[in-house]
């Protein structure tokens, strides 16, 4: 371990995680009606969804009926009058009330809600839960891959930085294979969609987003299969990043194309019908490209883990040698897919962002050319 | 199966956002630009190797062509220079000949010239010295025959015999 700052991220991340792996019990009752095997698998893949305030990593059931959960409990961080903070240990997954101060909250359905001590959850006629909902900024389980993989871009990206000037300006190890990735953004989606003269400032959110969502993508591939892009709320703020570059370095003939898009080639009494379904369709349009990507990411994410995750539990259902190693297959030829669908999700998102980078920063001249 | 669409964090989206605008920044800062350094300075280094190998190659290019230019030139300052010396040599062993050819032809005019008044004074001598032994033959002849009478008597009859002859 010659990197100093590995070494110091594992010491963090063993004080941090002092009790690193914990088992959690829980007593099932044996009479307790057991669901059949389909409805356990879609809950599971349901579950596998979601994010959690818990990064479990598997549980099981032992013969004495007992559950056990094996995995990090998590921080929890709310905003309830004050700042309350506890470990996602103390909810046992869900089956026990927390106690902070006057406070009670429980855990239902992945979300957290204030309860009374002994934990009653009120519901609507929808059976929607009533309760109230403090503010949670919980590290949860996509937080905390979020985290790591911004470290892990960290000591990379890092490490390959210090390689340069360590070798004379050559790249050494696994920089060898992230430079020309490095490179072909900056050359073929950057320059090639922004310009050479204005790419430059572009250029560390482009890098940052495009690995950042490769990296993200892949580990939703691993068995830990941290679904964090496949979460709504993530491709969310993605976009939304996209959006305000997008239009806070827009130039006046960005501004100009969107509200007079066809500037002097018609006389402007001629202009006004045209303009009143016009200038709607640009005002839409800027909303829609970074909606689109938001849904882009998300929807192919979502559907490659649900597709993978569906083939497998196929396996368990059909019981028999043919249907089992044929969804194996299946899910195997499915999971290399993903692999090409994560770096092409990544690409995409990268390119489209440069794209409309690329109109928002377009000087005079070349607008004068449309 | 139903596809619960509905989770939606508002947490995690402001995590996210703190969390990604963090990176880009640290990122920046600490990586991609000096990544892209490194990368622009290589390629100015790769850029300016190469036109400094095309310079180089354009000077030994120029150099090859001086090169070429002088040795042609060279050649060509020999070549006139052996056939100046050709045509000297020529023209020296012309001149030689014509020369000697001159002093010869001289030489041997003269040797004739000497000759023949040689030759001239040698016939000149030998009539003198011939004439002198005729008189001094033909005075001891005269001499012997007339040394007795019986002898000019008959020297006179035969002179006077021949006169009759003719």
């Amino acid at each position: 371990m010659r990197n100093p700052l590995l070494v110091n991220f594992l010491l963090v991340f063993t004080i941090f995680f002092s009790v690193t792996i914990f088992a959690n019990e829980s007593e099932m009752n044996s009479d307790e009606t057991k669901t059949d095997l389909k409805t356990e698998i879609d809950e599971y893949i349901q579950h596998h969804l979601k994010d959690s305030h818990d990064f479990s990593l598997f549980s099981y059931t032992d013969d004495d009926e007992v559950t056990h959960h094996v995995g990090f409990p998590l921080p929890v961080i709310l905003w309830d009058n004050g700042l309350v903070v506890f470990s996602s240990s103390k909810f046992h997954h869900g089956e026990e009330v927390v106690a902070s101060g006057n406070n009670h909250y429980k855990l239902y359905h992945g979300k957290i809600y204030k309860t009374d001590a002994s934990g009653t959850i009120n519901y609507d006629p929808d059976h929607h839960a009533t309760n109230i909902k403090p503010l949670d900024f919980s590290i949860t389980k996509s937080v905390m891959m979020i985290l790591i993989t911004g470290f892990l871009m960290f000591l990379l990206f890092r490490g390959l930085a210090k390689s340069y000037s360590r070798n004379g300006g050559i790249a050494k190890g696994v920089g060898r294979f992230f430079e020309p990735i490095i490179i072909y953004i900056r050359d073929d989606i950057a320059i090639a969609t922004i310009g050479e003269k204005k790419h430059q400032k572009y250029m560390p959110f482009l890098l940052t987003i495009f690995f950042f969502i490769w990296f993200l993508n892949m580990f939703g591939l691993t068995p830990l299969g941290v679904n964090v892009t496949g979460n709504i709320a993530i491709t969310t703020a993605l976009a939304i990043l996209t959006f305000l570059i997008t239009n806070f370095t827009g130039t006046k003939t960005y501004w100009k194309h969107l509200f007079d898009p066809l500037g002097s080639s018609m006389p402007w009494y001629a202009k006004i019908p045209l303009y009143v379904i016009l200038i709607p369709i640009e005002v839409l349009g800027i909303f829609i490209k970074p909606f689109s990507l938001l849904i882009r990411l998300y929807a192919n994410m979502q559907a490659g883990h649900i597709v993978i995750m569906s083939l497998i539990g196929l396996m368990f259902l059909f019981k028999n040698w043919i249907g089992s190693s044929l969804s194996f297959g299946l899910a195997f030829a499915i999971s290399l897919i993903e692999i090409l669908v994560a770096v092409l999700q990544a690409y995409i998102f990268t390119m489209l962002s440069a794209l409309y980078f690329g109109f928002a920063s377009e000087e005079h001249e070349h607008a004068e050319a449309h | 199966m139903v596809v619960t669409v509905g989770y939606y964090h508002w947490f995690i989206f402001f995590w996210q956002t703190l969390l990604f605008l963090a990176l880009v920044f640290l990122l920046w800062k600490y990586a991609w630009k000096p990544i892209l350094n490194a990368i622009n300075d290589r390629e100015e280094g790769i850029k300016d190797a190469l036109a400094a190998a095309e310079e180089a190659k354009k000077e030994m290019q120029n150099v090859t062509a001086d090169n070429e230019k002088l040795l042609k030139e060279a050649r060509a300052e020999r070549e006139s220079l052996l056939k100046e010396a050709r045509e000297i040599k020529e023209k020296i062993v012309t001149d030689a000949k014509e020369l000697a050819q001159a002093e010869g032809d001289k030489l041997i005019k003269q040797a004739k010239a000497t000759i023949e008044s040689e030759k001239k004074a040698a016939v000149a001598d030998i009539k003198n010295q011939v004439a002198e032994l005729s008189v001094e033959i033909a005075e001891k002849v005269i001499k012997e025959q007339l040394s007795n009478k019986e002898k000019q008597l008959k020297l006179v009859d035969d002179m006077l015999g021949d006169i009759k002859l003719n």
